[in-house]
């Protein structure tokens, strides 16, 4: 069909034909384009919505003298461990094992977190005693107002190692 | 054809007159009936030629797996709709849901358990129709793309299977998908974000179930309608079946043609019933597992991979997680993808194991990888810590990239070495390679279900009643 024409109508039919082609192409394009955009747009929205801010983000843990230096208290509903350390300082840990994830319970009378799953072992700064786990327990910002300790649980730290400067003190 | 009102037999009961007033044209019986038989033969001929090489019939070329891949997904379809009716995906209502589903509903626990046997088996099947493809030089061409088409159903299977796994929001469920999920992290770069992708957040949670409902129910069961008539439809492209014969026959000797109706039918539909009748026994002795309702407090101990993963977490075990899950995956991925496009000496399309040397050669391999896998992780068990060993160096390093190096090597030595020896082709040294990877890959699945114990140490399987 398109030679039947060409031959009929000569060059500049065929030149006309094909910007009407490369149109049709065009715009296919940019429907393409718009759907790939909908798309993204669309899982990324799923994404923050979840990620909104949670009014229970912010745990009110209570106050200070509630915690006798060098135990570790389990917040189930903020899924984290404020661990109170010798020197009186506080560190809110993840209780989310960074091997793969598991929830690491603290074993009081040898005084670590021990990983179920694949055996890793934390000390109660969160460093690690025991491979596989790569890296430290995670931790989130604690800080303390009027002697009440409170933790930011929508705010993820992640760390190589533990220091000094990581610990709040009341 | 008029149909004419005269025609009608003279004396009919009232049941005959109701039923012809249905249907007028019945009283045509015999032709009609005849018509219909046709109609439904050139039904079935939509899919198949007319004709099919007689020796392509025979159980030991196909033994049936992939029509019986077929029925599995065709039961899996059925009898996902139904659970649909009663399964609620959100975390309050998930496990209450598939409770209710078997205390109350009746027949509720034989449905999910063929759902739950089906999909299993599925995975099983679909894998052994891949190494039977691959054993008889199915990939070569004209097969090569259909080799692509039938990896990526697998993939498919495999994200269905998983994705699966975590609706009905047991402890197994939830913290199998937990540590499975922990691996992507692992992903340089990109790893974190696609874990946040599919989780929907930074935990197991509402957004992830109602994720993997959606992957499940919709994204993948979509992908495989689309995908499988197009896997049939090269099949059919390809002239059928790779026609079997031994290694010497002159592979364009044309053996006799027989009618599909009803040679294959036939065959098909009696594996078809086979399978049915077994899926349905074992769905009526054993039941799916239930276990008590998810509990992200509290990880059991040991927590498991599902059996398809075991292989990956064994790897896990002795390697950098950099490795184990992604490296290592993604280049064997990619090597299969490629496969039917590497250079080989002659196209052995229907030759079980390319000749009898390719045979010797894969004996070889699978004694090979058995032993050395074996001895590899009990060795590296009790003796091998090389991140003790080599503290100086990052653990990426001395206990991922070193010992994938030497696995590297280990396989390219073997390959090299058993091309020499025996002085082989192509088609037989890959053939070899591949049985040398695929008897690890065993060995590694074998170990991770039923050879690890409490806090994933290694155990014999009867000290702890635990399978995966
Ligand atoms: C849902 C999964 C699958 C289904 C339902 C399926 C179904 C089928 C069926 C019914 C056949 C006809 C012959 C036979 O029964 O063996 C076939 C042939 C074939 N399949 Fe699959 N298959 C699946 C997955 C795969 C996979 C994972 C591969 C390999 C990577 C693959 C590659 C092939 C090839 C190359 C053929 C042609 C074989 C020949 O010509 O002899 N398929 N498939
Ligand atoms: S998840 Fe904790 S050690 Fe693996």
């Amino acid at each position: 069909m398109k030679e039947e024409h060409s031959e009929r109508a000569g060059g500049t039919e065929s030149t006309r034909r094909s910007f009407l082609n490369n149109l049709w192409i065009g715009l296919g394009l940019v429907a393409l384009a718009e759907i790939v955009a909908v798309a993204f747009a669309f899982f990324r929205a799923n994404r923050s919505r979840a990620r909104q801010v949670d009014p229970e983000a912010i745990v009110t843990a209570g106050d200070v003298d509630k915690f006798v230096p060098n135990s570790v208290t389990a917040f189930v509903r903020g899924r984290f461990y404020l661990a109170r350390l010798k020197d009186g300082g506080f560190l809110a840990l993840s209780r989310k094992c960074t091997h793969l994830g598991c929830t690491v319970p603290w074993v009081e009378k040898e005084l670590k977190f021990v990983c179920p799953c694949h055996a890793s072992a934390f000390d109660i700064t969160g460093n690690v005693i025991g491979s596989p786990a790569p890296r430290p327990l995670d931790i989130y910002p604690v800080s303390i107002e009027n002697r009440i300790v409170k933790v930011d649980t929508s705010k993820v730290i992640k760390r190589s190692e533990f220091r000094a400067e990581q610990i709040t003190q009341p | 054809m008029m149909p004419s009102q005269h025609e009608i037999p003279e004396r009919l009961n009232l049941l005959q007159r109701i039923w012809y007033s249905i249907f007028p044209d019945a009283h045509k019986a015999q032709k009609e009936r005849r018509d219909y038989l046709r109609l439904l033969n050139t039904l079935v001929l939509h899919f198949r030629p007319k004709v099919v090489q007689e020796r392509t019939l025979r159980f030991n070329l196909t033994w049936g797996l992939g029509g019986m891949a077929l029925v599995l997904v065709c039961l899996l379809f059925a009898t996902g709709m139904m659970l649909k009716f009663a399964y609620q995906p959100v975390p309050d209502r998930a496990y209450e849901s598939v409770v209710q589903l078997q205390d109350d509903v009746l027949f509720g626990q034989l449905v999910r358990n063929i759902h739950h046997w089906s999909a299993n088996i599925l995975l099983i099947v679909v894998f052994l129709h891949f190494l039977r493809v691959f054993f008889t030089g199915a990939f070569h061409s004209p097969r090569q793309f259909n080799w692509i088409i039938g990896l990526t159903m697998f993939l498919a299977i495999l994200g269905s299977n998983f994705t699966g796994y975590l609706l009905p929001w047991d402890q197994l469920a939830f913290w199998a998908v937990t540590i499975c999920t922990g691996m992507m992290e692992y992903i340089p770069g990109v790893g974190e974000g696609l874990q946040q992708l599919i989780l929907g957040g930074r935990d197991i949670g509402p957004s992830t179930l109602s994720n993997f409902f959606a992957i499940h129910t919709a994204v993948i069961p979509a992908c495989l309608i689309v995908l499988m008539p197009f896997h049939f439809w090269r099949v059919r492209k390809a002239g059928g079946l790779v026609v079997p014969r031994p290694p010497a026959e002159n592979p364009s000797t044309k053996g006799e043609m027989v009618a599909t109706i009803p040679n294959l039918i036939l065959r098909e539909l009696a594996v078809a019933a086979v399978l049915i009748a077994l899926i349905m026994l074992v769905s009526i002795v054993f039941d799916a597992s239930l276990g008590v309702k998810a509990n992200p407090g509290l990880s059991p101990n040991p927590t498991k991979a599902p059996w398809y993963f075991a292989g990956m977490q064994e790897l896990l075990l002795h390697i950098h997680p950099l490795f184990a899950v992604v490296v290592i995956p993604l280049t064997i991925v990619g090597a299969l993808i490629f496969l039917p496009y590497f250079r080989y000496e002659a196209n052995t399309g229907g030759v079980w194991f390319v000749s009898y040397r390719g045979r010797q050669m894969a004996v070889v391999a699978a004694v090979t990888a058995t032993v050395a896998t074996s001895l590899g992780i009990i060795v590296d068990e009790f003796l091998i810590d090389f991140v003790a060993w080599i503290p100086a160096i990052p653990p990426v390093v001395s206990n991922g990239l070193l010992p994938a190096a030497i696995a590297l090597a280990a396989v390219v030595g073997f390959y090299v070495l058993i091309k020499r020896i025996y002085n082989a082709t192509n088609n037989e040294a890959i053939q070899a390679a591949f049985v040398l990877l695929l008897c690890s890959f065993l060995v590694l699945t074998i170990i991770g279900i039923w050879f690890r114990g409490k806090g994933m140490a290694l155990v014999l399987p009867w000290q702890f009643g635990i399978s995966g």
